[in-house]
């Protein structure tokens, strides 16, 4: 490249410094500040109407404001109708109730966002509950209980994981799979039997509380915590919304795909474990119907937290809001004695309305 | 009479970027009316809005003198105007036919009739030389090349005034162009005006009336004489400064060690038989029509598609067929043919498309810090001139030339031993191009070894050491590139013309 054009390169020469945080490499690039100028003139000309809020939006607690503003409004029926909404205790029954489906949207969440989907959530804990809680499970003790609960539920996952990866069957067939037949294996497991925890250590759990708050919300947050950490802030999470962005490109990138979808898949099972262990110490039983339309709550809760179904977008924020919503709704009902009928409605509603508005809000920030 | 189409003051405003900052366009009936501008200089967002995709945020627009205002891409359509969008925007699961005369399929009483919607598209692909492609076929199984032409066909069923092609010579051969031009010229004599988008002179040269020139949003230039423009001022005008438009020269240093090796490597149906060796510094050129294998060949080297027969050996060490991890790990690198389905994450912001493959690097234990890769991969884009500068904006909302860069970006800041350029220049305007070139040049004079595909024989020509000339999926003639000119090669390259619209699989 030859730049002869002395006056563009002499105006451009004082502006490039100022303006050249990242550090041009090449000293030929002149055009390059005036661009930059332009551009950054531009946002600042922008910036007083109405871009602070449309970056606010686009921001990830922009994108939830919507949620949030849902659960104040559920609040404030809330406190209305019913004058035992806003006791503590009633508040850590909410938490509590979510924490269970909560553990497992952190999976799905995983799983939607790498462009999948997993409908054997809800059964995968309930043949992890079942598998865990045989009588010969539980003489080996609590350690062996949990680590039988997390090998069910990831061993399903890599089952998934390799029949989409390499056996090349869509995901939602997969799964719909392995969720039939989850059942029907912690149906024979148990004999269609309710099993009693009988281990006091794994009962225990949801009786324990540390300063006042139930073990389950605590197990609850880790999960959420440590599944933000890795979706955010390492190369799997990374990786995770490029596969789900295009796999074709980060194919090409060099990423191994194949090797990626399983361990998502195996992420998905091992959340679902945590859940079944959860669950068997709520109910002191491991049951083949623990868990029955977890799977649509859970993408319910993925979807109105403004994950793209198609993949390649989304957050675990806005998952878990979509939880409390729903778990919200549903204490809302109990405490006003409405019937679950209503309830389901509502929810329905709530799905619809939550994506019209996260879509109406995409579109304005994008647009202004 | 009044001009067929004014646009007057034309404002667009995006967040952060006034992409559009008061553009004039006049347009007459029956001419070709050619858009200029660099990568980024708003032409793509001018068409958008004129075919009402895009709502301007001030100006005026006049059609056949009466001031109208196109809110939708309906709108746009019933009044005339047909547009080819640079990223094609068809729907691959439908079939050819279904294509051309989507959202004016031929119907009675409400049920479509297939029948005359393959005849018109059959018609229309007969027009454009291309009788071999079925209307029936799925539009996936095309290559790009066919997709595009498809493209045209459908802008053709419309029975527009105003036909917008926004670079639609970008994939096509020169045949194909020559091809395009003829059933430009029937239109232009049918008094139907063109807009034509390229950043290739020498077809504004050939085909263009007129030339409005963009530059940072703004009309630059209005009506300028196609033919009569010296083109030093159309590139002044357009970057503003003067470009030599030539290959830079070769570094005088010997070449290095063998790094890559390929030895009879081929793919049923595909290629067979291709064996060449790179050294540390050359730059091998595969010259070839579109659909000769040229691509196949490139994405087998790199285990993207799986290779059965034949071997790949980086710096003596053989790769594991069809994996492209183990291509990466042993430092290959693949800007691919179409950047935006096998390129980018549309939706990522830029500095995240660039640092892919780079990932690990710049984590600690798998765990990343707060965009701990924004730097370097913004000092990165940086030095390709990536517009605009700021690297977290999402790479949709990039202009297509620069988009390019972010996928040679990728490969720049992983540092890679062997490149694979896949027509690297493809939709990148002179400016750029000529940077382009450079880097290449100073790649291969880092010691890098360089495969590059093109379409554009001169690129071959002058970038390569030696060039590989591929027809029907076979290596027809290998030569130092200082023994062939472009003649000769286009001979080589087109003995016997191989169809286009056959290629059986999607990619
Ligand atoms: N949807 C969008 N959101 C934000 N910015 C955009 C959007 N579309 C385009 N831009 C910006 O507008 C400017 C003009 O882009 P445009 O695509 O019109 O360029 P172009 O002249 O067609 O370039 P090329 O030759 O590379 O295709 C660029 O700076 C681009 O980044
Ligand atoms: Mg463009």
């Amino acid at each position: 490249m030859t730049v002869s054009d002395a006056q563009a390169d002499s105006q451009a020469g004082p502006d490039r410094v100022a303006l050249d945080k990242g550090g041009a490499l090449d000293k030929g690039a002149v055009p390059a500040a005036d661009e930059r100028i332009r551009v950054e003139r531009a946002a600042r000309a922008a910036e007083p109407n109405g871009s602070q809020l449309s970056r606010l939006l686009d921001s990830g607690a922009g994108r939830n404001l919507g949620l949030v503003a849902v659960l104040v409004l559920l609040g404030i029926v809330g406190v209305l109708s019913a004058d035992t909404f806003l006791t503590t205790s009633n508040l850590l029954t909410i938490l509590t109730q979510a924490s269970i489906i909560g553990v497992i949207t952190v999976g799905v969440t995983f799983v939607i966002i790498g462009g999948g989907i997993d409908l054997s959530v809800g059964k995968v804990m309930a043949l992890s509950s079942v598998w865990a809680t045989t009588v010969a499970t539980q003489s080996y003790g609590p350690v062996v209980m949990i680590f039988c609960a997390l090998a069910v539920g990831m061993g399903a996952g890599l089952v998934n994981g390799l029949l989409i990866a390499y056996g090349r069957i869509v995901p939602f067939i997969v799964t719909l799979a392995m969720l039939i037949s989850a059942q029907g294996l912690a149906e024979q497991i148990s004999g269609r039997r309710s099993q009693i925890v009988t281990d006091r250590v794994i009962a225990g759990i949801a009786n324990t509380r540390f300063l006042g708050i139930p073990l389950l919300i605590y197990i609850f947050a880790v999960v959420v915590i440590v599944g933000w950490v890795v979706l955010n802030r390492t190369t799997f999470g990374r990786r995770t919304f490029a596969i789900g962005g295009n796999p074709e490109a980060a194919r090409l990138a060099g990423l191994d795909v194949r090797r990626h979808t399983i361990l998502l898949y195996v992420v998905s099972g091992l959340c679902c474990g945590v859940a079944a262990i959860m669950i068997a110490s709520l109910t002191t039983t491991g049951s083949s119907t623990h868990g029955t339309l977890y799977e649509l709550d859970a993408i319910a809760a993925v979807i109105i937290g403004g994950t793209l179904l198609s993949g390649g977008r989304g957050t675990l924020v806005g998952s878990i809001l979509g939880v409390l919503v729903f778990t919200t709704i549903t204490n809302l009902f109990i405490l006003n004695n409405l019937a679950t009928e209503v309830q389901n409605i509502a929810k329905g509603a709530i799905i619809v309305i939550a994506v019209l508005v996260q879509a109406r809000a995409r579109r304005t920030s994008a647009a202004s | 009479m009044p001009p067929l189409l004014t646009m007057r003051g034309i404002v667009k405003q995006f967040p952060g970027v006034r992409a559009l900052d008061g553009v004039d366009l006049d347009v007459e009936a029956g001419e070709v009316h050619c858009l200029l501008g660099q990568n980024g200089a708003g032409k793509s967002t001018l068409i958008k809005v004129l075919a009402g995709a895009h709502r301007p945020d001030e100006g005026e627009v006049t059609w056949s003198g009466a001031p109208v205002v196109f809110a939708t891409p309906q709108a746009a359509d019933t009044a005339g105007i047909a547009t080819i969008y640079q990223e094609l925007d068809l729907v691959p699961g439908l079939s050819v036919a279904e294509n051309v005369v989507l959202g004016h399929e031929p119907s009675r009483l409400g049920f479509t009739r297939p029948r005359d919607a393959e005849d018109v598209a059959r018609a229309l692909l007969r027009r454009l030389g291309h009788p071999e492609i079925p209307p029936r076929r799925e539009l996936g199984r095309l290559s790009a090349a066919g997709q595009q032409v498809v493209s045209m066909a459908r802008a053709l069923a419309r029975d527009a005034r105003l036909i917008v092609m926004d670079e639609p010579s970008a994939v096509l051969d020169p045949e194909e162009v020559q091809n395009l031009f003829r059933v430009i010229r029937e239109l232009t004599a049918e008094g139907v005006a063109v807009v034509y988008i390229s950043h290739r002179l020498e077809e504004i040269r050939e085909i263009g009336d007129r030339v409005t020139v963009l530059k940072d949003g703004r009309t630059v230039a209005r009506n300028l004489p196609a033919r009569e423009t010296p083109t030093a001022d159309v590139i002044r005008l357009m970057t503003g400064r003067s470009i030599e438009y030539a290959f830079p020269p070769r570094a005088a240093e010997p070449l290095g060690d063998e790094v890559l090796a390929v030895e009879g490597l081929g793919r049923t149906g595909e290629f067979a038989g291709v064996s060449f060796t790179v050294r540390a510094g050359e730059i091998i050129g595969l010259a070839g029509l579109v659909g000769s294998g040229r691509s196949e060949i490139i994405e087998t080297v790199y285990g993207a598609r799986k290779a059965t027969a034949g071997s790949v050996r980086v710096r003596g060490k053989q790769l594991r067929a069809g994996s492209v991890p183990a291509a990466v790990r042993a430092g290959m690198g693949l800007c691919p043919e179409e950047r935006k389905s096998q390129g980018l994450l549309m939706g990522e912001p830029v500095y995240r498309n660039v640092s892919l493959p780079a990932l690990t690097r710049f984590a600690r234990g798998g765990f990343l810090g707060r965009d701990s890769d924004l730097d370097a991969a913004g000092a990165v884009t940086a030095q390709l001139d990536v517009r605009p500068a700021d690297a977290t904006r999402p790479v949709r909302t990039l202009s297509g030339g620069n988009q390019q860069k972010v996928v040679l970006a990728r490969w720049l800041l992983q540092g890679c031993r062997v490149l694979l350029l896949d027509e690297p220049t493809r939709g990148v305007d002179v400016g750029a191009r000529s940077e382009i070139y450079a880097l290449i040049r100073k790649l291969a004079a880092d010691g890098v070894a360089i495969v590059l595909v093109s379409s554009e024989v001169p690129e071959v020509l002058g970038l390569a050491d030696t060039v590989l000339v591929v027809r029907e999926g076979r290596v027809v003639h290998t030569a130092p590139s200082a023994e062939l000119d472009e003649g000769r090669v286009l001979d080589l390259v087109m003995e016997s013309v191989s169809p286009m619209g056959t290629r059986d699989d999607g990619v």
